[in-house]
């Protein structure tokens, strides 16, 4: 039986890393992943990890400096939000190209412009494709449980893995959480053994090589391979966790979806709100569920294929927006793997939704079952692109 | 210890050859002097910024580099160097490291002066215990000899071309050795190549041995970019000495120190003519250029001689 | 499976490419020939040369090795590209630039 305690998501993140007490950690302040750095400082200046801390000068030198930690043989861990992501985002292609498992925590947060500090997904879905495995917790606790997990899925396939969670919906809302013994962490999360390293003395080795067109690609399907061996990685790590704390994690969760007629596809927080919307729905007699994406990279094709083709309508919701006039990214990714699998009975539609921190109530999720039920009986989809409590 | 050129040179070099630099290059020389300065039982991480140097030394499957090496971004090679560095500490005091390891960032001009100035002035003042070498070419040569901030006044280069209204670049060299002695680190020293390579040789010891952050500034000519002939590269750098336009001194904790002083300072001129970057200041009519230049040159060393009298 | 620089040829598998085109040994570029971009070729007269060893630093390419007795060596044309510092920085003109005839 673990720790009952309050934390925050933020609070949460810091305590899993202090359990695993790392070797190096670089990070700089932004809103709302501040604190996690906040916090790490004073375990390590109270002495309770004795990991080097790096108050480095922006969140690119945060990452740049995990690189260079990763590359010597360390386990290194930075902390972001937003701007920060993207001011990180070429070091984070990087990261993934030299097969280094660093870890991230993210509290995601809007994007500039115009200036706002609440959440929603713009910058994680902004990096979605830097080679980074993205996994995302609904609550303060699966927050927690991925972070504990995240070093052993990472340094299993060579890659470097995103945790992250919503910004001040989780990171900053204290939750009751159970934690894990800090012996059973260390177990779990076990030694890291690089199998090449700049400080071995006695093999040298050279990173960040200029690769000719000859080489070029063979590297990146290798790094390709890396993301779908991750998959299964994912599940095992998950069961794994399961066995030892009672809370098993796979690609995605399916919430009352047996019979589901109509489905949203959904990642973070939000997923709760629409859980209880579910739950309201399903009490009228409605055939409603729901499908959380814990991971996104890895993409769970082939689970959300098997877990849609029964649906009559779904609704994919984004919390970010691509501006291509079409849709969101979840909705472009949920829909090609429906398409490659032949899967063309459901009829999908689109909603961005909750940008910038705009409130994600349990009616505006009604409201999206409305219009599935409609789309179900009809079969007229209409605008697939839509907009969520947008006043017009 | 004195320094002795052939005990000097019958240390291992630590950089090899197959590296795919221009003939003639000043960079390599500058790298293969300053790793000469480890003593030879020390292990040592490199860590490159993007630049002519680095996709010349590490194109794959093929690495000049005898020691282990890095190369991450253009702007974030001093950051990367502070991460390798912590890392040495974490390991250390945990004790899965016995032996000494230095670490060294060899970075261009424009990884230094420019677009790695923020990450370089982070790294530098945070103390890690690295040395950061600045190979100084004057210009962005890996693109094609675009101007930086390093880039001498009315040098001609490819984006700041001596047209008919604009005679080249018209802003002054940045003084980034002194910049990096504001940011109070324990060593910081210009040098370049000259005679039997003492003045290098020595200060690249100097600034490896030193506990905490290290700066060295190596003026490291560019045939191509200053276009003069490759073979005349020792004439050049010591036109640069015996001129003042590249004084040799280095800064011991904050304590300014002259390594050189010219018996007969030369006229600027005997260093531009040399190269085609500077030909249109030549031309009838420019004079004023080449005085300008003259002018700059003699209160920098004036102030030069003055901050090394206190 | 190799990780060797040797065995990463321009036919090599993404299978067995080295993760991130990352390399495991050291001075790996020693076998690559620079050479043969040289069209000038410096050419010493050892009766001029008084192992001075002025010469041996100014090289860009490590062409002139030292011997285990501390005296210059041989050049190394497999790396020398011809650039002529040698030659002009030689107090004694023991260094001439001739023409490479290939």
């Amino acid at each position: 039986m673990g720790i009952r305690e309050r934390l925050s998501g933020n609070e949460a993140i810091a305590y899993a890393m202090k359990q695993i007490n790392p070797d190096v950690m670089g990070a700089f302040p932004i809103t709302p992943s501040t604190e996690i750095p906040q916090y790490f400082s004073a375990y390590v200046d109270n002495g309770e990890v004795d990991t080097e801390f790096i108050a480095v000068e922006s969140e690119h030198s945060a990452m740049s400096t995990c690189i260079g930690a990763e590359a010597a043989g360390c386990r290194a861990i930075s902390a972001t939000s937003s701007c920060g992501l993207c001011y990180m985002t070429e070091m984070l292609y990087v990261a993934a190209s030299d097969r280094l498992p660093i870890t991230l925590a993210v509290s995601c947060r809007a994007l500039s412009g115009p200036i706002n500090i609440n959440n929603d997904h713009s910058d994680a879905m902004g990096v979605r494709d830097t080679g980074w495995l993205m996994l995302f917790a609904e609550t303060n606790q699966e927050a927690y449980d991925n972070y504990l997990q995240a070093m052993r899925i990472g340094e299993a396939v060579g890659l470097p893995i995103m945790i992250c969670q919503d910004g001040f919906i989780t990171s900053h809302a204290i939750e009751n959480i159970e934690l894990v013994e800090d012996e059973k962490v260390k177990a779990f999360v076990g030694e890291y053994r690089p199998k090449h390293y700049l400080l071995n003395k006695d093999e040298p080795m050279a990173v960040g090589a200029y690769a000719t067109p000859v080489y070029y690609m063979e590297s990146k399907r290798q790094q390709a391979q890396a993301m779908m061996d991750a998959k299964e990685v994912i599940r095992k790590v998950g069961a794994e966790f399961g066995a030892m704390t009672g809370r098993t994690y796979g690609l995605i969760e399916e919430y009352r979806m047996e019979d589901a007629e109509e489905a949203i596809v959904i990642i973070g927080s939000s997923a709760g709100t629409a859980k209880e919307a579910v739950n309201q729905l399903r009490q009228g007699g409605k055939k409603v569920g729901l499908i959380k994406v814990r991971s996104f990279r890895p993409f769970p094709a082939e689970e959300l294929c098997a877990a849609l083709k029964h649906v009559k309508a779904f609704a994919v919701m984004d919390k970010d927006d691509s501006f291509n006039a079409h849709c969101g990214p979840m909705y472009a990714e949920v829909c090609a793997a429906l398409y490659a699998a032949g899967i063309s009975g459901p009829k999908g539609i689109n909603y961005i939704y909750g940008l910038g921190g705009r409130d994600v109530r349990v009616e505006s999720i009604q409201h999206v079952f409305a219009e599935l039920e409609q789309i179900a009986s009809t079969g007229d989809v209409g605008e697939t692109y839509r907009y969520l409590d947008v006043r017009e | 210890m004195n320094y002795n050129l052939k005990e000097n040179l019958m240390r291992e070099e630590r950089l090899s050859g197959g590296h795919r630099m221009c003939a003639g290059c000043g960079s390599p020389i500058a790298i293969r002097t300053v790793l000469r300065q480890l003593e030879p039982g020390d292990k040592a991480v490199v860590t490159g910024a993007t630049s002519c140097m680095e996709v010349s030394t590490f194109m794959y499957p093929y690495t000049a580099w005898k020691d282990s090496f890095i190369h991450n971004a253009f702007e974030n090679a001093a950051a990367t160097c502070s991460g390798v560095e912590t890392a040495y500490k974490a390991l250390k005091k945990r004790g899965k490291i016995d032996e000494t390891w230095k670490f060294i960032t060899f970075g261009g001009d424009g990884g230094t002066y420019d677009i790695g100035f923020q990450s370089l002035s982070g790294a530098m003042e945070r103390g890690h215990d690295m040395v950061y070498v600045c190979y100084d070419n004057e210009a962005y040569m890996n693109t094609g000899i675009q101007r930086s901030s390093s880039t001498p006044h009315f040098a001609d280069t490819t984006t700041t071309p001596a047209g008919t209204v604009i005679p080249g670049k018209l802003q002054k060299k940045k003084d980034l050795t002194k910049i990096m002695v504001a940011h109070g680190v324990p060593y910081v020293a210009q040098t370049t190549f000259i005679g039997n390579f003492k003045d290098i040789s020595e200060k690249a010891h100097r600034a490896i041995y030193t506990p905490g952050p290290a700066f060295l500034n190596v003026m490291a000519p560019c045939p191509r970019g200053w276009r003069y002939p490759s073979e005349k590269l020792m004439e050049i750098t010591k036109m640069a000495v015996e001129t003042c336009i590249w004084p040799l001194y280095e800064v011991v904790e904050g304590k300014y120190i002259l390594s050189y002083e010219p018996k007969d300072k030369r006229p600027v001129e005997e260093y531009l003519k040399l190269q085609g970057r500077f030909a249109h200041m030549f031309k009838p009519g420019n004079e004023w250029m080449i005085e300008q230049v003259q002018q700059e040159v003699d209160r920098n060393w004036e102030a030069l001689l003055k901050l090394c009298e206190l | 499976m190799s990780h060797l620089a040797k065995d990463m040829t321009p036919d090599v598998k993404w299978q067995d490419i080295t993760p991130g085109c990352n390399i495991f040994e050291g001075g790996t570029s020693q076998t690559v020939e620079t050479g043969d971009w040289r069209t000038m070729k410096p050419v010493l007269d050892a009766d001029k040369c008084r192992q001075c060893l002025l010469c041996v630093p100014v090289c860009p390419d490590m062409s002139i090795p030292m011997t285990e007795d501390g005296k210059r060596g041989e050049f190394n044309y497999f790396f020398c590209k011809g650039c002529g510092i040698c030659a002009s920085a030689c107090p004694f003109g023991a260094i001439t630039m001739v023409r490479d005839e290939k």
